[in-house]
């Protein structure tokens, strides 16, 4: 694929060089023309006014149909399976459905004693599980899972495999993808096969012009969307010309299919020829402890603490907070210059900038400096007596109320998240 | 003999201060400051940190770019760095990870001889975390990724690590030649020195071309090499005002927002 300016039509006005990100467009006396930056991404076809840039298909066409079934990894650690593999199996399940009834969806399970979890992949959908059991796979380690997941992906040729994007997830797929020669796309966010259904999402929840796109369309090939640019940018990824496809998936995006109780699935155990030799590295001891060794900068979710808090005192609450929900303690520089906490939980311009997935603002007002170092989080939550804190200007969530009567029911009510959300969508 | 350390890295867009234009939708680009990708400093300071330690060590960084790309190895060089090297050509753009790890690859082979590869976990425009586990494999080396603390033995020949984990870490050991890939834990990038800036703008930086690398343009880099094509892009609906949480009591708050939460797919 490449971008082609239609030399006739453009009148060198330059509308395209203005969001071209990639600095891929140069002017050439009166028009343009695109440069070795260029990633296709299709930015400029949009803002032409005059439609002088063009997106060409260099498609060769190879035979990719000895591919067929979806594969998801199915991540365990310490014998339980990663929830975001369940997820993952009810999403292959839907993408299995949709490319033919004849496509299934299988986990790939790898471990040492992990056989019995592949009721719980059938439970939640697969029509397969592939087993590899070896005491050698019994903690994940690079060489030893990516040796034999790409064995197992040359035997059996599945079309689409999917990973959590995990640490492990993250670690492995791209060290598979490499070897197997073939794409991967990271932390996905929405999959298709079907154009139709591409078509549908983009509709409700892009700014993307469809009208290109031929809903009726048969090819099935994975559409893969993810964000980019710090979220700035959605790009749709594919991977035309080599199989398998493969993605890793942030956790909690995909849904869970209903659980059947009881339900099996087809077994099928994998040869494989795995030495010693083949794993160079070695895992001396797995610590489980979120609070202290994440930093703010890697956390995922942080609980950050202001002078709403009252005094010293509080951070005992937002401590447990944060150890509650697998987060990291932060605070507003006012909690710091008052002495209530070191810098080093600092967020903000003159702290730590941050991007977590969560940012819980408690009892934080929300100074300029403070949100130049926090807005960039996906979601934030702000809980604050005074219903006029600016902080409720960049808040997802906000809850207009005390701290010390919504942080205990909060931490209290967590782990139900999953059943108040089911329940949710049933009622 | 010298202990040789490469540090791969890349010149990126400041994702902080992209905007989006509220009447086109798209990305506004103009003003947009080009930076060292923050997780890279973190790898090129664990390897100046080495530097530091032991004496006959010798760090390059390599990237790959658009010929600008040399401010940001003349920013690492001005940190503390050896030498660097810009892959750069018409040929490699538009390469994917998969593609870049070649070209990455073909620039350590040519340099001869490694026995530390650092990277970044993963660069802000792209957030893959792809390219140095690629290049690991490319190389047929080990790798350790998200490592948050580093220890070397005197021999400079085992390395302890610790690697990150969701809930945890976990303490892995590692020989040399290996890849390391930093997150922002490892440790705090220091800035460029005076002395380093006056030495880095007389130090000559090498480019090379995919010829030079031996790289096949058609089937190893670029764009129509690359396995993964971009199909549509666009951008994301702009965010509304936030939602405010009222409800009779805090329990059901909690509740409410729990189920928020969950709908936005964060827990």
């Amino acid at each position: 694929m490449a971008i082609q300016v239609v030399k006739n039509r453009c009148t060198g006005c330059r509308a395209c060089m203005k969001v071209c990100i990639f600095n891929a467009i140069d002017a050439d006396g009166k028009k343009i023309t695109i440069n070795e930056q260029c990633t296709a991404c299709g930015q400029c076809l949009v803002a032409c006014p005059f439609d002088a840039i063009e997106k060409t298909d260099s498609g060769e066409a190879v035979d990719l149909s000895a591919y067929k079934h979806v594969w998801v990894f199915a991540e365990q650690r310490e014998g339980k399976l990663m929830s975001v593999v369940l997820e993952l199996i009810g999403e292959g399940y839907r993408l299995a459905r949709d490319i033919s009834d004849e496509t299934k969806v299988y986990a790939l399970l790898i471990g040492n004693g992990v056989e019995a979890l592949a009721n719980d992949c059938y439970e939640y959908g697969a029509d397969g599980v592939y087993l590899i059991e070896n005491e050698l796979l019994k903690n994940y380690t690079t060489d030893g899972y990516s040796k034999v997941m790409t064995d197992a992906i040359r035997m059996y040729k599945p079309e689409i495999v999917l990973f959590g994007a995990t640490h492990i997830g993250r670690d492995l797929a791209p060290r598979v993808a490499a070897r197997l020669n073939t794409g991967l796309t990271a932390d996905c966010t929405k999959l298709d096969v079907k154009v139709s259904r591409y078509i549908e999402y983009a509709n409700d929840h892009t700014t993307l012009d469809t009208s290109s796109l031929d809903p009726n369309d048969p090819s099935t090939g994975l559409k893969q969307t993810r964000p980019a640019f710090g979220g700035n940018l959605m790009a749709t990824i594919v991977c035309p010309r080599t199989r398998p496809q493969m993605s890793t998936v942030r956790p909690g995006v995909m849904q869970k299919k209903e659980r059947v109780p009881g339900a099996a699935g087809e077994m099928i155990r994998v040869k494989h020829s795995l030495s010693k030799r083949d794993i160079r590295t070695e895992v001396v001891e797995i610590v489980k402890s979120a609070k202290e060794m994440v930093s703010l900068a890697d956390a995922e979710i942080i609980c950050s603490g202001g002078r709403g808090l009252g005094d010293a005192a509080g951070f005992k609450l937002i401590e447990q907070f944060a150890e509650k929900v697998g987060g990291v303690v932060g605070s507003s520089r006012a909690a710091v210059d008052a002495g209530w906490i070191d810098h080093s939980h600092q967020v903000g311009q003159t702290g730590t900038t941050v991007k977590p997935k969560i940012y819980f603002a408690c009892g934080i007002s929300g100074a300029i400096q403070h949100i130049a170092g926090m807005q960039g989080s996906d979601v934030i939550v702000a809980i604050n007596k005074d219903p006029d804190a600016p902080i409720f200007e960049v808040a997802d969530f906000g809850i207009v109320d005390d701290l010390y009567r919504v942080i205990p029911e909060i931490i209290a009510e967590w782990d139900n998240a999953g059943t108040l959300y089911d329940a949710s969508l049933k009622g | 003999m010298t202990f040789k350390i490469i540090v791969c890295a890349k010149q990126v867009p400041d994702t902080n201060e992209i905007k989006i234009d509220p009447v086109t939708k798209t990305l506004i680009r103009e003003g947009v400051p080009s930076i060292l990708n923050p997780d890279d400093a973190n790898a090129l300071e664990e390897a100046l940190r080495l530097k530091e330690q032991y004496a006959d060590t010798h760090v390059t960084v390599i990237t790959m770019g658009p010929p600008q790309a040399k401010d940001m190895l003349i920013e690492c060089l001005a940190m503390g760095a050896d030498e660097a090297v810009l892959a750069s050509d018409r040929a490699l753009g538009g390469s994917d990870t998969w593609a870049t790890s070649n070209a990455l690859s073909a620039v350590i082979e040519k340099l001869g001889g490694y026995d530390l590869i650092f990277a970044g976990r993963q660069a802000i425009d792209g957030d893959t975390a792809q390219v140095g586990p690629q290049i690991a494999e490319k190389l047929g080396i080990p790798q350790v990724t998200y490592v948050q603390e580093c220890k070397i033995d005197h021999e400079m020949k085992n390395i302890t690590v610790k690697r990150a984990l969701e809930d945890g870490y976990e303490v892995v050991k590692i020989k040399t030649p290996c890849m390391l890939t930093a997150i922002k834990g490892l440790n705090k990038p220091r800035y460029m020195s005076v002395r380093g800036i006056y030495e880095s703008v007389k130090s000559d930086i090498k480019t090379w071309g995919a010829k030079e690398l031996g790289l096949d343009a058609d089937r190893e880099v670029g764009l129509d090499a690359s396995p993964t094509n971009v199909y549509r892009s666009f951008t994301p609906l702009p965010k509304g005002k936030g939602t405010t949480i009222k409800a009779e009591s805090e329990k059901e708050t909690a509740q409410k927002l729990l189920v928020g939460l969950k709908t936005r797919h964060v827990i």
